[in-house]
């Protein structure tokens, strides 16, 4: 049974605490789909968004997944905050916990700012993104989708296509489904993708074709837009005629192949936009899954006592 | 020193009274449904409907139901998996029959009672239980016992093993030593209220 | 005040002398040295060495002391202290405080300083920039006349190949020596680890080794076109150790120190962000060590320093990776970890000492690192085998930022001798 007080990332977590995760994330999405999309689970407890890199989408999820699970959730952005006026990363986060956080999600640009924090607070931690290390609740929704759509992790072929060195989403992804047992090909230019990932017991390419052949999975990765310009890759329009996902593209991975997007999409320059509307995306079910998820991981933290 | 209170025969004895007293209370199986409480109370449900189906020749919807996230004892929870809970079913207007094979504080009843208002609004909710324990700390009665047994409330266990799991069916009492509850702590896995 | 120190084994490199020796300190200089034979305790204070070494005071040519400016990380005073707890008694201060010591004002300071609190001999190095910006050469001449010993830009490199170039001829005519931090800074980009797999992994930004190896081929190549003096500070990479090895071997006049950690610890001491492992040039993979090891056995690394990098302990720990500053406090472990290399049989004990005391002293062209006859008593007692686990927290320094804490050192100086201060050390 999982023991760690914190989820810091998928590095740190074991193939059986993963599963506790995507096995209980199933009851979890039951609720969402009632009338009364809320249980009392984790009444008086407080959540504590600190967000201190520009999202929505991810705060909103894991703002409404507190509330479904009848936390108090409180929101601490970068603009509002005293980050702003000077104040370290670790006294806010101490300030915040003096007011009575229980759970502090923390995304922050630096890699490893959850795990400075970890060494001086007592509340849980949620990794929500940490620069380019991990983004651990992702990785976790993404294999309950896959999951779902795909009954199980062995052999199943899984393409992850982009920019993914700076990539947190492609590295807790590398993580958790190598310890599921997938079969993981990393695919994108070998600017942004070096072969020392091989040693991770993954593949790489450079070839979208080679990437997707008989791929069960294909998972697109958010192009940052601002590595244009840096010698990364020369223009998008020449990303997407490489590594971008087009119908065509499409029919080299297997019929019945499921496409996943992080989101928020760059239509046209990662994927086109028949593709991430069409009959093989699940984009929109991994967002609906990202509540079931936050919420398993929020609940399952809260059993954990201090160590 | 380990107590059997009820066996294989007397557990389906007390089931088959249970299935008559609930149709006769509520006039024939109209409306009805069960609702188990994971775990314990999923198979005694399960096996009332098939009592009701051999005997009024109607199917009778069963759910599970986990409690998990209604429960009041959150706060000194051991971590779990959490049970499935499947409806197939909708509550609305129904005659619910919640079933358990322990009734003990009446703590895991209260949790069932706001789970199901939760999911919609029962026409009325009634509560069938294979043993009744005693030691009420919440206003709850059973409408439909298998058997009372009065135990010591901090000193023994009754556990409840069917077949379904891999038991020979029986009911048993065991005494608590050493790290046993006290009171006021939370009902644990095996001894559900 | 007389002072006999018997029965020890005595490594005094500056006389290729390695046995047992007595040696008598009259009035904080050395008096007597007496190779092979007792010196009678004609009324002096005895210091019973048996089963100890005696070795010249070390010098450390790459020491961060912070004062002016930095005092919550270190002072003169602490920074001393420490080297003395290390077995040093020479420091070269690095002149990266604030304000940069860039001009004679702040060499008379550093020195005046040293001379009212200071603990052991300091050095000052100066800039050879204004203000360790890379543009404008600071005034050298007038930095050497009021007392530094060497000119770098450490902490950050001269990243302009022309600025350097002139540094070096104008050095030349002040045959002063230029210390190179080499790190070329368009290819390190911000890195904060070791570039490879790991950095990836961790979503650090990653420092390549060829960012060094560019670096040093680029200074040596300057240096052999104007005949300046270069040294080559930290050397943390295989690729840097080949570059120096072939200059060497092509006559050209560069030296080259590396420090501790370069040969005690791989990047894996980073994992888990530990910043107490954060340091620059970064720690660098087993190859790279192997590779440290082999060039100080040849020769190609011709002395260890600390880069002794004190910081307070929340900037230095409370700090996420990107932003926690670089460095590790050094002198107190020093010896220690270089005590291994000879247990491993990479460097005699000679070899070792050696570039702890007269080499330096060679490249620097100071007095010190000896035990001759008439010299100031500047020397250290250890005990090589004794063991005993670090703890940051019992460092003398102000910095108790090291990766090292919590692991057993063999080897620990028990006293020092500076002049007529002797300092004994516990345990702890």
């Amino acid at each position: 049974m999982a023991s760690v007080k914190h989820l810091l990332g998928i590095k740190e977590l074991s193939a059986q605490e993963i599963m506790l995760y995507l096995n209980s994330a199933g009851s979890f999405k039951d609720i969402l789909k009632r009338d009364i999309k809320k249980v009392p689970a984790l009444r008086g407890r407080t959540v504590v968004n600190l967000f201190l890199e520009p999202s929505t989408r991810t705060r909103t999820s894991f703002e409404l997944a507190a509330k479904r699970l009848s936390t108090d959730v409180i929101n601490f952005s970068a603009p509002s905050s005293s980050i702003l006026k000077g104040e370290s990363l670790l006294d806010t986060a101490l300030t915040v916990e003096a007011l009575g956080a229980d759970i502090i999600i923390i995304r922050h640009s630096s890699s490893g700012a959850p795990h400075m924090l970890s060494r001086h607070i007592k509340a849980h931690l949620i990794n929500a993104g940490d620069g380019t290390n991990e983004h651990p609740t992702q990785a976790l929704l993404d294999a309950f989708t896959i999951k779902e759509k795909k009954g199980g992790f062995e052999g199943l072929k899984v393409a992850i296509v982009g920019d993914i060195i700076h990539s947190r989403v492609a590295k807790s992804n590398i993580y958790c489904l190598k310890k599921l047992g997938a079969d993981v090909r990393l695919v994108g230019p070998a600017t942004l993708l070096p072969e020392e990932f091989r040693e991770l017991g993954v593949s790489t390419t450079t070839s979208m074709d080679e990437g997707l052949e008989e791929a069960d999975v294909i998972m697109m990765l958010r192009l940052q837009l601002e590595r244009q310009g840096k010698g990364f890759f020369p223009t998008t329009a020449e990303y997407f005629r490489q590594w971008g996902l087009s119908k065509k593209r499409l029919e080299t991975a297997k019929p019945d192949a499921i496409v996943m997007h992080p989101g928020p999409m760059n239509r046209g320059i990662e994927i086109a936009s028949a593709v991430a509307d069409g009959d093989n995306s699940v984009i929109l079910e991994q967002v609906t899954n990202g509540l079931a998820v936050r919420m398993a991981v929020m609940y399952h933290l809260d059993e954990r006592k201090e160590q | 020193m380990t107590k059997q209170l009820l066996d294989s025969k007397e557990i389906d004895r007390s089931l088959t009274r249970i299935s008559h007293e609930i149709i006769e209370k509520n006039k024939g199986a109209e409306g009805l449904c069960l609702i188990g409480i994971q775990r314990g109370g999923v198979h005694l449900a399960e096996r009332i409907a098939n009592k009701i189906k051999n005997t009024e020749g109607a199917d009778i919807p069963v759910g599970s139901l986990d409690i998990s996230f209604y429960r009041d004892d959150f706060r000194i929870r051991q971590p779990s998996v959490i049970g499935r809970t499947d409806m197939p079913f909708d509550v609305e207007g129904k005659k619910v029959v919640i079933v358990d094979d322990v009734f003990f504080t009446g703590r895991s009843i209260r949790a069932a009672l706001d789970a199901i208002m939760d999911m919609g609004r029962p026409a009325l909710v009634q509560l069938a239980v294979l043993v009744d324990r005693g030691h009420r700390e919440l206003p709850i009665r059973a409408d439909y016992a298998g058997k009372n047994i009065p135990t010591s409330r901090e000193n023994e266990r009754v556990e409840v093993l069917l077949e379904e799991d891999g038991h020979e069916d029986s009911v048993i009492l065991t005494p608590v030593t050493g790290e046993g509850r006290s009171a006021g702590e939370p009902e644990g896995e095996v001894n559900n209220g | 005040m007389r002072i006999l120190i018997t029965g020890g084994h005595v490594i005094d490199p500056s006389q290729e002398f390695a046995g047992r020796a007595d040696i008598l300190i009259e009035d904080g200089r050395i008096k007597t040295f007496a190779k092979e034979k007792k010196l009678r305790n004609n009324q002096a204070q005895v210091i019973d060495a048996e089963g100890h070494w005696l070795i010249p005071g070390l010098i450390d040519m790459h020491t961060h002391l912070r004062e002016p400016g930095f005092e919550n990380k270190e002072t003169i005073k602490t920074g001393t202290l420490a080297a003395l707890r290390g077995g040093f008694t020479t420091v070269c201060a690095m002149p990266n405080t604030n304000p940069v010591n860039d001009n004679p004002g702040v060499t008379e300071f550093i020195l005046k300083k040293a001379r009212a609190e200071g603990h052991a001999r300091v050095l000052p190095i100066g800039a050879v920039t204004k203000g360790q910006m890379g543009e404008e050469l600071a005034p050298l001449y007038m930095m050497r006349e009021a007392g530094c010993i060497a000119f770098s830009d450490d902490g950050r490199p001269v990243a302009n190949p022309l600025i350097m170039r002139r540094a070096l001829e104008y050095a030349k005519g002040l045959d002063a020596l230029i210390i190179s931090h080499a790190e070329d800074p368009v290819l390190s980009d911000g890195g904060v680890m070791n570039e490879g797999l790991l950095s990836a992994t961790m979503g650090l930004k990653g420092s390549p080794a060829i960012a060094e190896e560019v670096m040093i081929y680029r200074d040596i190549a300057l240096s052999e076109l104007t005949g300046g003096r270069v040294h080559i500070a930290h050397v943390s990479t295989l690729g840097g150790v080949r570059v120096i090895r072939q200059a060497k071997e092509r006559g050209i006049a560069v030296t080259a120190e590396t420090c501790p950690h370069y040969f005690s610890l791989t990047q894996d001491a980073v994992c888990g962000f530990n910043t107490s492992a954060k340091v620059n040039p970064p720690l660098r993979t087993r190859r790279d060590i192997e590779a440290i090891k082999e060039g100080l056995k040849d020769g190609t690394i011709d002395i260890i320093a600390t880069d002794h990098a004190p910081h307070g302990r929340a900037e230095k720990m409370s700090r996420q990776f990107d932003d926690a500053p670089s460095g590790i406090s050094g002198l107190e472990t020093a010896l220690s970890l270089s005590l291994a290399l000879v247990e491993e049989g990479v460097l005699t004990e000679m070899e070792l000492i050696r570039k702890l005391t007269q080499t330096p002293a060679r490249i620097l062209r100071v007095d010190g690192g000896t035990l001759k006859e008439g010299m100031p008593a500047e020397l250290a007692i250890v005990d090589p085998q004794r063991r005993s686990v670090l703890k940051a927290a019992h460092l003398k320094s102000l910095g108790q930022n090291t990766p090292f804490d919590g692991m057993e050192m063999k080897g620990a100086v028990i006293k020092t001798f500076f002049g007529e201060k002797i300092m004994e050390w516990g345990q702890e």
